[in-house]
């Protein structure tokens, strides 16, 4: 056994304390000691809900995240009280102010921030023997609990009191003083509120807004001294004026805490600058919160930090090692002063070429404000109503392309399906079309508990059909829990039974070399063999180990067993393939002669030209497969289905090119190929686009010159979208390598059911293009090479006609032995039942 | 071998060797004009349930296993194999069977007599 790691963190904050969460929630609590220092006397609290312990909403108890007890039942020491004085690098020992030493293997700083206060004449105590600040009596920062109960203490003895600093803090702290009854003047140097977050027009909404309520706003003043001997009177201004008061917060900025860093001799810019591991000059000492600076940015917000931490934890305890933190993007919610307010990326436009559309309404103090930029969204301002907050949220995360009236992205005109309407749907709106699901029923979910998004769509059944409805579902969770909402780490998994995403669980699965699904769940998941990821595990394992894979049968979905598609009365359909859609004389006598003998009940012509037989039982598959000679049309499966084709240059007056033969070609060469979701393809011979191969999955159109365009994301399903062009190429065989290019990526990448519709927004058709057109990432080569290998794998699962895996395959209903059954499969049940080899 | 005691008592009915159901999967049986789903999950136990989902009349037997529990092919309603019980869903319960092997490995479910 190898002695435990010990894990020194500096800070029992927001970021260090989470840290300590993240690392136990991944590892086996003996694999690592875990030592803390945190300046505070008490445990660990939500530092965001001081304001509300200002302002008497919230008691100093109720923010508390981790009570002592916490440290000592999870076995983390915690040096509660005592700060950290000094981190000898040489030794690895972190000395505290109480003199003792903690010896590290990595040590953690998260000393946070601390409050800037400019340097004020008249600002020390006037008697050093009175109070127990360093500042002169009345006056205030606004960091810590122990801050907010002095301040309360003076608050309930005295009438007025001012605040230095128009940020989201010092906005905070009037709200709270207001709410105490006292008379609150707010003391900003700029020209507008919270200029940080807003801009000017916002800036002077949030004002008047904030007037109403009682608070006195006084921009563009430069405090120069405190007035007042004993406590404080009042401010001294730079233009000679001054305003009365008996209480002061200055909330004039923060500052990242480096103080130990830079005395440890680490690499300080404005924050102790670490990597994308975290670790800062000093490879076994790493910082996470607000005291470190990544890729330039210091980070004020909790979202970063919890990224950050998420990051650390996972390298320190080895869930992935190389787990690289990139940056965040910043976006926050928040009430200021009662006010709702949303804030996402930019806030003002960059150039001419940033498009800015404004809304404003004074009387209701309502401004909303985007910034667009190439399409996409860049950063929005959402004032006095945030209801649009959740799906603008999701287009900036994504980087979706913008509908192109920017209007209907703030006011969705009474369109029931628009996700941002959904806050104002009556109760018995119907969401979820395929289930049922009211919107009243995914609030009551909501009332009764349900914290995540999935809980909800598990209690209700919402967004579990065909998922279209997911959208709306997550704005109406989102408008109701509002912050009570928690992540649902599982959201990011590829399947629910095992906690990984794609990528991660792609890496232990190769690392692992595990080849079937039950070894997955043993290994990756403690053995809980959950039944709902089975099918996808045995998908991703098929396009990892391609025929190298150990086949379990019983991991796949109904249709994959027998490979025909289970109807509601139990029967099947047979959909052979039929190459682009082109047939013959011969194949369709042979179809219907099948038809007839099988009795089929209904002969079909399908959305992807070509024919389905439906009504056939499952002891009849194989036969109807044998009497067809044809190869599957995987119409069944999570798969490519098929080429669809017009009749192109061969026959059409208009065809520019022969889409006929390449979509003949593509079907041949890509058939059976397993995938996250369905592809539908088509080929189309000129821009008329017969055969609609704009809302395919991959769909290539000629175009006059022999060239070919091709499209990818496309739908017309349950979702519609047109595709996105990829690329424009001068032959088919340049169709064929970049649709296979494409495919294999997806394989890849794809989170399971994910269709390409929404796989291609989610990584950006700058991304897909540069990965598959321009080769940016040097990957083309290798996947070409495991497409090829894929294509080269390929068996018609139909042969299983003679060679069932299992004698039972095709036999649905089996005859207890001594009981009466009307056996219409009776050779192949004897067969079964006397146990003898598979194969007759 | 199937013993039948007496009407309203619990009996007995041999379903043969486990063999018959392919691992990790179930089969639907028929005894005595009944259907019963036997299930042969991977954890090494058997479990009989009654064949149809509640809900839309799903071939419970085809249904993915894992965990102790069944989910239906139809619309992925969740049962517990061992009480029956629906999991995240409002249907019906299963009526389920006690089920066990015989020490020459043949499957055996009680009927009746409940």
């Amino acid at each position: 056994m190898t002695s435990p790691h010990r894990l020194v963190v500096i800070g029992n904050g927001m970021a260090g304390a989470r840290l300590v969460e993240d690392v136990l929630a991944r590892a086996n609590g003996d694999r690592f000691r875990i030592t803390m220092f945190g300046d505070e006397p008490y445990g660990n609290y939500n530092r965001i809900l001081l304001s509300g312990v200002l302002a008497g909403t919230q008691k100093p108890d109720d923010i508390f995240i981790n009570p002592l007890d916490w440290y000592t039942d999870n076995n983390v020491t915690l040096h509660a009280g005592v700060g950290a004085e000094r981190v000898d690098r040489e030794a690895k020992v972190v000395y505290g102010s109480d003199g003792r030493a903690e010896p590290y293997d990595t040590l953690v700083i998260a000393t946070g921030s601390v409050p800037f206060v400019p340097p004020f004449e008249n600002l020390a105590p006037t008697d050093p023997s009175h109070g127990p600040g360093p500042y002169k009596d009345g006056v205030y920062v606004f960091r810590t609990l122990e801050d907010c109960e002095r301040m309360l203490a003076r608050a309930a003895d005295v009438k007025s009191a001012a605040v230095i600093g128009g940020g989201l803090l010092g906005l905070e702290a009037a709200r709270g003083l207001v709410g105490r009854g006292l008379e609150v003047s707010v003391v900003h140097l700029m020209e507008h509120l919270m200029e940080m977050q807003l801009d000017r027009d916002a800036g002077l909404m949030l004002q008047k807004s904030m007037e109403q309520l009682g608070v006195k706003v006084h921009l563009g003043k430069s405090t120069t001294g405190l007035l007042g001997n004993g406590s404080i009177t009042g401010l001294q201004f730079k233009d000679g004026s001054t305003l009365d008061c008996d209480l002061l917060v200055v909330a004039a900025g923060i500052r990242p805490n480096v103080a130990l860093a830079k005395s440890a001799g680490l690499e300080i810019k404005r924050g102790i600058v670490v990597n994308d591991g975290m670790a800062t000059s000093d490879p076994s000492i790493c910082a996470v919160g607000e005291c470190a600076e990544h890729r330039g940015m210091v980070y004020g917000l909790v979202a970063p930090l919890w990224e950050q931490t998420a990051a650390l934890a996972d390298r320190l305890t080895g869930r992935v090692e190389d787990k690289v933190y990139e940056g965040s993007r910043t976006s926050t919610k928040l009430k200021v002063m009662g006010v709702d307010l949303a804030v996402m990326g930019e806030k003002q436009g960059r150039d001419a070429d940033d498009e800015v559309v404004t809304f404003s309404e004074p009387g209701r103090g309502v401004y909303h404000k985007l910034i667009v930029r190439e399409g996409k969204l860049a950063g929005a301002i959402l004032l006095g109503d945030t209801s649009a907050a959740p799906a603008l949220q999701q287009l900036f995360d994504r980087s979706t392309p913008l509908p192109d009236s920017r209007a209907s992205l703030l006011f969705p005109a009474g369109d029931a399906q628009a996700p941002m309407s959904a806050a104002d749907l009556p109760d018995d709106a119907q969401i979820c079309n395929c289930n049922g699901v009211s919107k009243g029923a995914i609030v009551g979910a909501l009332r009764g508990g349900c914290k995540t998004f999935k809980a909800v769509c598990d209690a209700t059944r919402a967004g579990t059909g065909c998922g279209s409805c997911k959208v709306q579902v997550k704005a109406i969770v989102e408008a109701v829990a509002g912050d009570n909402l928690q992540d649902d780490p599982a959201a990011h998994y590829y399947v629910p039974g095992v906690a990984m995403a794609k990528r991660e669980l792609v890496a232990a699965i190769k690392e692992m070399n595990l080849r079937s699904v039950s070894q997955v769940f043993d290994v990756l998941a403690a053995g809980r063999e959950d039944p709902g990821s089975k099918a996808g595990l045995a998908s991703l394992l098929k396009t990892i180990w391609g025929n190298d894979v150990i086949e379990e049968r019983d991991a796949r979905f109904i249709n994959d067993r027998v490979h025909a598609n289970i109807q509601k009365d139990r029967t099947y359909s047979v959909v052979p393939r039929i190459f682009g859609g082109v047939t013959t004389a011969a194949d369709l006598r042979k179809i219907a002669d099948v038809a007839d003998k099988y009795n089929v009940r209904m002969v079909k012509i399908t959305g992807g030209q070509r024919i389905d037989l439906l009504g056939l039982t499952r002891e009849q598959l194989p036969a109807v497969w044998k009497d067809l000679g044809m190869p599957s049309g995987h119409a069944y499966t999570k798969a490519f289905r098929t080429c669809k084709t017009c009749v192109g240059s061969e026959f059409c007056r208009f065809g520019v090119g022969d889409s006929t033969a390449l979509g003949i070609a593509i079907e041949k060469r890509f058939q059976g190929l397993e995938s996250p979701a369905k592809m539908k393809l088509a080929t189309a011979g000129c821009p008329r686009n017969c055969s609609e191969a704009t809302v395919k999955d991959i769909g290539a159109v000629a175009i006059e010159g022999g060239r070919w365009e091709i499209y990818v994301g496309g739908a017309a399903g349950a979702h519609v979208r047109k595709g996105d062009l990829l690329a424009t190429v001068d032959s088919p065989e340049e169709v064929i390598t970049l649709t296979g290019r494409f495919m294999q990526w997806y394989r890849e990448e794809a989170k399971y059911l994910e269709r390409t519709y929404d796989f291609v927004p989610r990584m950006g058709l700058d991304r897909v293009r540069a990965v598959i057109v321009d080769d940016a990432e040097g990957i083309a080569a290798r996947l070409d090479a495991e497409m090829q290998k894929t294509v080269d794998g390929f068996v018609d699962p139909w042969l299983e006609a003679d060679r069932p895996v299992h004698p039972s395959q095709f036999i649905p209903l089996l005859p207890a032995p001594n009981a009466k059954v009307e056996v219409t499969a009776g050779r192949a049940e004897a067969h079964a039942f006397s146990g003898a080899e598979a194969g007759r | 071998m199937s013993a039948v005691v007496g009407t309203h008592a619990a009996r007995q009915v041999n379903l043969g060797s486990l063999e018959r159901i392919p691992i990790g999967e179930g089969r639907t049986f028929a005894i005595e004009g009944l259907q019963i789903a036997v299930f042969r999950p991977r954890s090494g136990e058997v479990f009989a349930t009654q064949a149809s989902c509640p809900h839309a009349n799903g071939p419970l037997a085809d249904g993915l296993v894992g965990n102790g529990k069944v989910v239906c092919p139809f619309h992925s309603y969740k049962f517990d194999l061992a009480t029956g019980c629906p999991e995240g869903n409002s249907c019906a319960p299963l009526t389920t069977y006690p089920a066990g092997l015989t020490s020459g490995g043949d499957v055996v479910v009680t009927l009746g007599g409940r």
